[in-house]
């Protein structure tokens, strides 16, 4: 680990000054930071720990029926508060599916959406990565790429987004408030995380200095409450990234689905909302033939990046079975494996 | 630049000087206040050999910077037993072979602690995989490990009921 300044901020804009010079990073619980610097991935020269800022550590459920989520709330005091687990079902289900408890404990929501990629060669200084070293070239792109994006890579970069919280969330139309040198400002979190392009190093739209404070939900997003589910497969059964995830929410009314909403997670280097399949979706029955059109729809533009070619059938498989499940109704306790779609029957073995 | 950071550590009020503030809370726990029961497996927080508890909750101490701890109430292996009286948790693992070579233990037990006291797993041995995923053993004694939390949440909670009765 590079050495490092140390400063702990009294304010939020004694934070943002000083998070703005060249160099500068945020510390919150540093369960991912603090990997990286390990590896020297990441090599900060002063580190502002923010986990002492007053007033970002709580859950409001605001008068408009929004719910408002500081940007240091740990994932698992989220994923466990009642309120929020019965209002955002999908949510609570996707947090709990993410990492392990002990990670969950510390982990922070304002970390969790800016976690870097969990790319083999992101992570090992000894390859080329455009992402970690621009210009270098990606070793990924003819390597071991059987995990990488189907959706939205580019020559530069096929780095996928490993976040499970932000794929139900930018489905629900989640909001990011952000401090800055100018002042508060907020973006949708669909507009947070780039696609790679040319520049896979600009991972999202924050500017030096900017320091999420919050995530909010509009209140639409308890519509959704009664049929919401997170689907993720991964290659073991917990303490794992997804291969690909899906988040689905459905207002259903008189068995037609009013309003849908879906979002792929570990597709692409960012959470991928497909609103051509929630168009599909809306006003058809919910059942078995719209679910396929909307898969299609939602994968219509995937291509393989390297050996992953499984992983667009794999999505639209996920995809089909999210939908499938929030149509059947939110269950009233979340599965022993979240989100995983080899159980059905909380207590059963998994491999039974 | 140095910096002086103050930690209750099992009970006892501990101040140590770190001269640089790269130190991790597992570094500190081993190298300055000479608490080897934690242990440093892969430290990069994936094989849960670290796992402390932390102001009531589990964490991987590897992944915790020291100084960004300063004024927390941490509790290691060292501090679960009362003198020569193992906690339920060392018992119960020790009863169901939860172990073998046993450099994960350490962590399997802390982590069985902090699991028992989020209560969130029930009596559901799934619940309990799931909850325990964080910790690994490359021994394979995960069978033991299941049944002796589910044992010693048993105990506890029967503990807990002649207590209040």
């Amino acid at each position: 680990m590079n050495s490092f300044e140390y400063f702990r901020p009294a304010s939020v804009s004694e934070a943002v000054a000083a998070a703005a010079q060249p160099g500068a990073a945020y510390l919150a619980a540093g369960t991912n930071l603090l990997d990286l610097m390990k590896g020297g991935i990441s090599r900060p020269s002063r580190l502002v720990d923010v986990t002492r800022l007053a007033g970002l550590e709580r859950i409001e459920h605001l008068a408009d029926g929004g719910i408002r989520i500081g940007a240091l709330v740990r994932n698992a005091d989220l994923a466990h508060d009642p309120e929020f687990a019965k209002s955002c079902p999908a949510i609570a289900e996707a947090l709990l599916s993410g990492a392990s408890a002990q990670l969950r404990n510390a982990a922070t929501v304002g970390g969790n959406l800016l976690q870097r990629t969990r790319c083999g060669y992101f992570y090992d200084t000894a390859s080329a990565c455009n992402k970690r070293q621009p210009g270098t070239g990606c070793d990924a792109r003819h390597g071991e790429n059987r995990l990488h994006a189907v959706l939205g890579w580019s020559e530069a970069c096929i780095a996928t987004h490993p976040s499970d919280f932000c794929v139900p969330l930018v489905a629900l139309d989640a909001v990011v408030e952000i401090e800055g040198r100018a002042g508060r400002r907020e973006i949708a979190l669909e507009d947070l995380h780039r696609l790679p392009g040319d520049t896979p190093e600009r991972e999202s739209a924050l500017e030096p200095g900017d320091l999420i404070v919050a995530v909010r939900l509009p209140a639409e997003a308890r519509s959704f409450s009664a049929h919401a589910r997170y689907l993720k497969v991964r290659e073991r059964t917990s303490f794992a990234f997804a291969i690909v995830s899906a988040a689905a929410g459905l207002r259903i009314e008189r068995g037609k689905i009013r309003e849908a909403r879906l979002a792929l997670g570990g597709v692409a280097a960012k959470p991928w909302r497909a609103r051509a399949a929630e168009q599909i979706l809306t006003g058809a029955r919910a059942d078995a033939a719209a679910f396929r059109r909307a898969a299609e729809a939602a994968l219509a533009d995937a291509k393989p990046s390297g050996d992953n070619l499984f992983k667009i059938e794999l999505a639209r498989r996920i995809v089909m079975r999210a939908l499938t499940l929030a149509a059947a109704g939110t269950p009233r306790r979340i599965a022993a494996l979240p989100a995983s779609p080899f159980v059905s029957t909380p207590g059963a073995l998994h491999d039974a | 630049m140095s910096f002086s950071i103050g930690l209750t550590v099992n009970g006892v009020r501990r101040n140590v000087a770190l001269e640089d503030p790269r130190v991790t809370l597992l570094d500190l726990l081993r190298e300055r206040l000479d608490l080897t029961g934690t242990k440093k497996g892969c430290d990069r927080g994936q094989c849960g050999a670290c796992t402390v508890i932390v102001d009531g909750r589990r964490i991987n101490s590897c992944l915790a910077l020291a100084i960004s701890h300063d004024g927390a109430d941490v509790r290691t292996i060292e501090g679960v037993a009362r003198g020569d009286q193992l906690h339920p948790v060392q018992t119960a693992f020790v009863a169901h072979d939860g172990l073998q070579c046993g450099f994960c233990t350490p962590g399997q037990i802390m982590s069985a602690i902090g699991l028992i006291d989020e209560g969130q797993a029930g009596d559901d041995p799934e619940r309990v995989r799931e909850g325990m995923s964080g910790n690994l053993c490359r021994c394979g004694a995960y069978a033991g490990i299941t049944e002796a939390v589910l044992d010693a949440q048993k105990r506890l909670a029967e503990a807990n009921q002649r207590r209040s009765a």
